[in-house]
């Protein structure tokens, strides 16, 4: 079919969409507008909570009504306002001319109907097709969006792909009947690095090859980079700048875009290494560990080896990276370092002492080591005050009560909360700020050794800055030795002065960090670092070259 | 072939778990009051001297108490669970003689309830908000809160002793001589009202279940999903948002079961309804402990074979469970 | 009054009415020696008296002239004790067992869920009459078969939420904090289970008082307490000629254990838990 090329697929003009009494504000989006002309990609970007994917499911007409309602404003899809359309002509387009790719693959997806079923129910609910055609036109999208033996998986159970795998299908899904507009909604936020940069590649070749236009809401500048034509940022409801990709990056003009795009590490280690000889806090040798599951008092599980001979050493005041994606067994290991994890063979040598395992590891460490944990939201006990959730771990080493909650006190304004949030509960605090209280509580045992387990991974980039900041000032006050666990190269690279990079339970590239980033010996680090999105400008390229 | 094999498995477990109740009862006849023996015979039997003496010799009742055991659940094995005294019978042919008629009762009322609870718990989950939904979720918590045998004596009184709509005994009118087709009708007539009254507890306790369940799942990303697809409502329902709801009521189903079993003895009594129920009744009032204590642990074999059956229909319907 | 538990809880207008009721049985039940006018065993009037025929007799009397409305009101006594008490116990036990098997995991919790599993494998009606029968029919038998009957749900309960909890990051942190196992299950990971268990005990007080009933109405009621079961099944071969004698006790049940449920529905608002254990 042909259409004027100058004559956008999706044109939102002035849309506000509303939000239930009791919100934080009124107006979900306030005043939006934006264009996407065929066969361009245009970028929603914002932090949580800036109603970037409100948009989305505005076009599409999956908002919560009536909590949540357009009430302002137009939505022109080829020319016709979709507000103004009834439920069954909504449906007529969904799927056919407008398809959706949600953000999480491991829900997105019927788990007791096959694969082959969920697409077919795409044409079922729009064209009267034969079974053999359609099952003909469904091993085809399959094999489109590069899923390995489309004929297996026609018959499967979602349960049986993996969430990149299942992305794929929902894109198949999205794309089957050739729609003119596919909307994303942060379709590689849960995937990994090497994952998300093979379904960021299929999108783009899916589009160049069929002209479709894309709408993709996304967090990451970096992914902007790699796939827009036009960006829009989004702050608390508003379009604060918007334009092409490279005029946004390169020159941004609106204050908030300036932050989020300086929030970005950059991959550049910002301190020097201590050359002296100070002691070794840790030393770790052939670590081994197995996991069994599915263990019944009458069966045996399976295996799975998450750690194999792991070995390195730390001294006071440095920091070592832990780097891998999921399954790469560097949770495992940050947990078998503070003694949350049996561990099955090796030797982990604390300040020259041996730890034996389990409860007994714990206790000899005397909580010298601590933890800083991942999840925001579930690293605080919900019915405890913050000062007794810090005060409580000194007590049980047997501090003085009111000692302890001096100690408390002093720490919550080292990290930056005032004394009065002592008697606060945690569900008053956002994110950044829990993060912050767990790092005080991991201070009050006054440690040598920190273990932060993917500490930023769940915040928002803003956000994540203050914290890395954070943890450096803390770093170099208490000449701590760190572990920085994280799949986020550029994270790695800002914070740690080594980087060891881990591959299915393996440690595949071991050195100083700018050796690892700037000349990796490795293929699988070589593909970890060219899966990164990276700024490719000027004024914000990473040191990092690809060999 | 992982099915069968999952099956036997579960059968095995079945088994152990019958010996074990059946050891429950070797050890509840232990420690209850009084001497064993006469509790064995039960107040008729106990006065028998010779009755006392046979049974005695029969349970090795002065041997160690292994033996015991092992002689008990011997027993228990080649099905002799013992003579009742007060009726001159071996308990295993009094409970067969039942068994049939209470089969057909909780297998009807367990029909029916699932049937109408669904049905009914789908319609509110659909109708959420709505006169419809609230109706039936008042109707629903009512009968949750009503006990089997208050339910089943209204129904007797408004049914039978007001309107003389349908017979509120028996399991068909006696001295009829009816045969074939007609007897069938009959007995029909006598079934509707126990298995009505036993089913409605449980159609209430479904149709929450189901209600949750649907409004629960509506709300799961992957219903979403075929909403951006341009799938129809009604296709919605019953593939995407029933087909996953159906899951956990299979399940409770099961756990229930064994509750309508023992409920049945309740809904038998008020219905003279000639099953395994009421002859725990009768037992209970003869103190025929023999009778009592098999028509239990058949009762328990019962409940068993139906939580298996149902583990089986739910590994039919959950692709994801891995039968190793 | 305000707190948002209340504010939650209010809104759910079932649960008000629920609550009202039932406030006004714990009343009757406590001040019952005292607002009844006869002894419940006391053959006081002609049997079979009509219901508001005889001033002070507002329900009537039974076959044996006994008065069924002070009848009732002993009865209120009785199957309000008998629901605490053996819910109480069920409690206990149920959570002992349930913390313990979703703490330690791996084969303790194989072993007690085994243990539970045949427990709830048998009809828990059955099992109570054999054990009453068995045991001789008294509160104390009673309050033990029902309880006895009763903890497997809550031990499966209070067990997923352990096993949850257990591995949530704050627990983890109190262990690197060095506190002690006991006091990690008592201040870390049983004040966030609380909810859904609360939740359930308002459940199982009105199945116990339904179980105490059936008991009650099958003749193996204590015999020295009128019980709403009792006078039911009393009534049961002259429901012909005298239907009030089975319906008022029924009512009586029926209202007190809709009041509990209405009551558990709106804990459940309130307190933003599901028995499945997530949060709404």
């Amino acid at each position: 079919m042909s259409v004027n090329p100058t004559q956008a697929v999706l044109d939102i003009v002035n849309l506000s969409i509303s939000l239930p009494n009791g919100a934080d504000r009124a107006l979900a989006v306030e005043r939006a507008s934006l264009s996407v002309l065929p066969g361009q990609t245009l970028c929603v970007v914002g932090e949580s909570g800036s109603g970037k994917s409100m948009i989305a499911n505005a076009v599409m007409g999956l908002l919560p009504r009536p909590h949540v309602a357009p009430v302002n404003g137009q939505i022109l899809f080829e020319g016709t306002d979709l507000l103004t359309l009834t439920e069954p002509q909504m449906r007529e387009l969904r799927g056919r001319r407008i398809g959706m790719v949600f953000q999480e693959p491991m829900t997105a997806l019927n788990p007791v109907m096959r694969i082959g079923e969920q697409i077919g129910e795409v044409f079922d609910a729009h064209l009267k097709v034969a079974a053999a055609e359609k099952r003909q036109r469904i091993l085809a999208a399959l094999a489109d969006v590069g899923l390995p033996d489309p004929e297996l998986t026609i018959d499967s159970y979602p349960f049986r792909l993996s969430g990149g795998q299942r992305q794929r299908v929902m894109i198949a899904c999205a794309l089957v009947l050739e729609p003119v507009l596919l909307i994303c909604d942060e379709p590689t936020t849960a995937l990994d690095v090497t994952t998300q940069a093979q379904i960021l590649k299929l999108i783009r070749e899916l589009q160049q090859r069929r002209g479709t236009a894309v709408l993709f809401i996304t967090h990451d500048f970096g992914v902007v980079s790699e796939i827009a034509d036009q960006v829009v940022v989004m702050q608390t409801g508003q379009v604060v700048e918007a334009g092409p990709v490279r005029r946004v990056l390169d020159a941004p003009q609106h204050a908030y875009t300036r932050k989020l795009i300086a929030a970005i590490p950059d991959g550049q280690a910002q301190r020097a290494t201590p050359t002296d000889e100070l002691a070794r806090v840790l030393q770790v040798q052939d670590l081994c560990k197995t996991y069994t599951s599915g263990n019944g008092l009458f069966k045996r599980g399976r295996s799975v080896q998450a750690a194999k001979n792991i070995s390195f050493e730390l001294k006071r005041g440095e920091t070592l990276g832990l780097v891998g994606e999921s399954g790469s067994g560097k949770s495992s290991v940050g947990r078998c370092l503070v003694g949350l994890a049996p561990f099955d063979s090796g030797r982990i040598l604390f300040k020259g002492r041996n730890l034996s395992q389990g409860a007994a590891f714990r206790k000899e460490a005397a909580g010298k080591i601590q933890m800083v944990f991942q999840d925001p939201y579930a690293s605080l006990n919900p019915r405890h005050k913050v000062g007794a959730a810090i005060a409580g771990g000194p007590i049980a080493q047997g501090v003085g009560k009111t000692e302890a909650m001096a100690r408390a006190l002093e720490l919550l304004k080292l990290v930056g909360l005032g004394a009065d949030a002592a008697q606060r509960y945690p569900h008053e605090f956002s994110g950044g700020q829990r993060q912050r209280i767990a790092i005080a509580r991991a201070l009050a045992m006054q440690p040598e050794l920190l273990v932060a387990d993917e500490p930023v991974s769940a915040l928002d980039v803003s956000v994540q800055a203050q914290v890395l900041e954070l943890f450096a000032q803390v770093r170099a006050q208490f000449q701590l030795a760190m572990v920085f666990i994280t799949h986020d190269l550029r994270v790695a690279g800002q914070m740690c002065d080594h980087i060891a990079v881990m591959q299915r339970g393996e440690v595949v590239e071991y050195g100083e960090t700018h050796k690892v980033l700037g000349d990796p010996q490795h293929a699988y680090t070589r593909k970890l670092i060219a899966a990164v999105p990276r700024l490719a400008s000027p004024a914000h390229h990473l040191t990092m070259a690809v060999a | 072939m992982k099915r069968l094999q999952f099956m036997l498995t579960r059968v095995l477990q079945g088994l152990v778990a019958i010996v074990l109740i059946a050891t429950v009862n070797f050890m509840l006849v232990r420690a209850a009051p009084g001497d064993p023996v006469s509790v064995l015979a039960g107040e008729a039997g106990a006065s028998d001297p010779q009755f006392v003496a046979q049974l005695r010799a029969q349970f090795g009742l002065d041997q160690p108490i292994t033996t015991q055991l092992a002689t008990y659940l011997g027993k228990v094995v080649t099905l002799d669970l013992g003579f009742s005294y007060r009726q001159q019978q071996p308990v295993l042919k009094l409970i067969m003689d039942r068994l049939p008629a209470t089969l057909l009762l909780t297998g009807s009322a367990f029909a029916l309830s699932l049937l109408f609870g669904v049905t009914l718990g789908a319609l509110s989950a659909r109708r959420a908000g709505t006169w419809v939904d609230s109706a039936i979720t008042v109707v629903a918590l009512v009968f949750y809160a009503t006990p089997l045998y208050w339910l089943a004596l209204m129904a007797v009184l408004v049914f039978t002793v007001q309107l003389a709509w349908l017979p509120g005994f028996g399991f068909s009118t006696v001295g009829s001589g009816l045969t074939g087709f007609a007897l069938a009708w009959d007995i029909a007539q006598h079934l509707l009202l126990p298995a009505l009254t036993l089913a409605l507890f449980y159609m209430a306790v479904y149709a929450r279940m189901t209600r949750a369940a649907m409004l629960d799942v509506a709300q799961m990303d992957f219903v979403k999903t075929a909403r951006a697809k341009g799938v129809k409502p009604g296709r919605i329902l019953r593939a995407h948002v029933l087909r996953n709801a159906l899951l956990p009521v299979v399940t409770l189903a099961g756990i229930q079961a064994g509750g309508m079993i023992g409920g049945a003895v309740l809904t038998e009594t008020v219905f003279a309804w000639p099953g395994i129920g009421r002859l725990m009744f009768d037992a209970l009032l003869q103190r025929d402990y023999s009778l009592l204590l098999g028509s239990f642990l058949v009762t328990a074999a019962m409940a068993v074979l139906f939580n298996l059956i149902t583990d089986l229909v739910y590994t039919l319907v959950d692709p994801r469970i891995e039968l190793t | 009054m305000k707190s948002p538990f209340w504010r939650r809880f209010t809104r759910n207008k079932g649960a008000v009415a629920g609550m009202a009721v039932l406030l006004l049985v714990v009343v009757v039940a406590l001040l019952g020696p005292w607002i009844a006018t006869n002894d419940p065993w006391g053959m006081v009037q002609q049997p079979f008296l009509h219901p508001w025929t005889e001033p002070g007799f507002a329900l009537g009397t039974d076959t044996l002239g006994r008065d069924i409305l002070s009848g009732m009101i002993y009865g209120a006594r009785i199957s309000l004790l008998i629901g605490a008490v053996s819910t109480v116990v069920a409690l206990l036990i149920g959570i002992t067992l349930g913390a313990i098997a979703g703490y330690f995991g791996g084969l303790v919790d194989s072993a007690l869920m085994r243990f539970t599993e045949i427990f709830q494998a048998v009809p828990s009606f059955a099992l109570a009459i054999v054990l009453v029968a068995i045991f001789q029919p008294s509160v104390g038998s009673i309050v033990t078969a029902i309880a006895i009957v009763s903890w497997p749900p809550v031990a499966r309960l209070v067990r997923s939420e352990f096993l949850t909890l257990r591995q949530r990051d704050f627990v983890q942190a109190a262990l690197l904090a060095g506190q002690s196992t006991p006091r990690i299950i008592l201040t870390q990971i049983l004040p966030n289970a609380m909810s859904p268990i609360i939740v359930m005990a308002s459940l199982m007080v009105a199945t116990a008082i339904l179980l105490e009933s059936s008991l009650s109405f099958l003749g193996l009621g204590d015999p020295n307490q009128m019980s709403w079961g009792y006078m039911v099944g009393s009534a049961r071969t002259v429901l012909r000629q005298a239907w009030w004698m089975a319906v008022f006790p029924g009512l009586a049940i029926v209202l007190t254990v809709l009041a509990l449920n209405l009551v558990g529905e709106g804990l459940s608002d309130g307190l933003n838990a599901r028995l499945d254990g997530r949060t709404k």
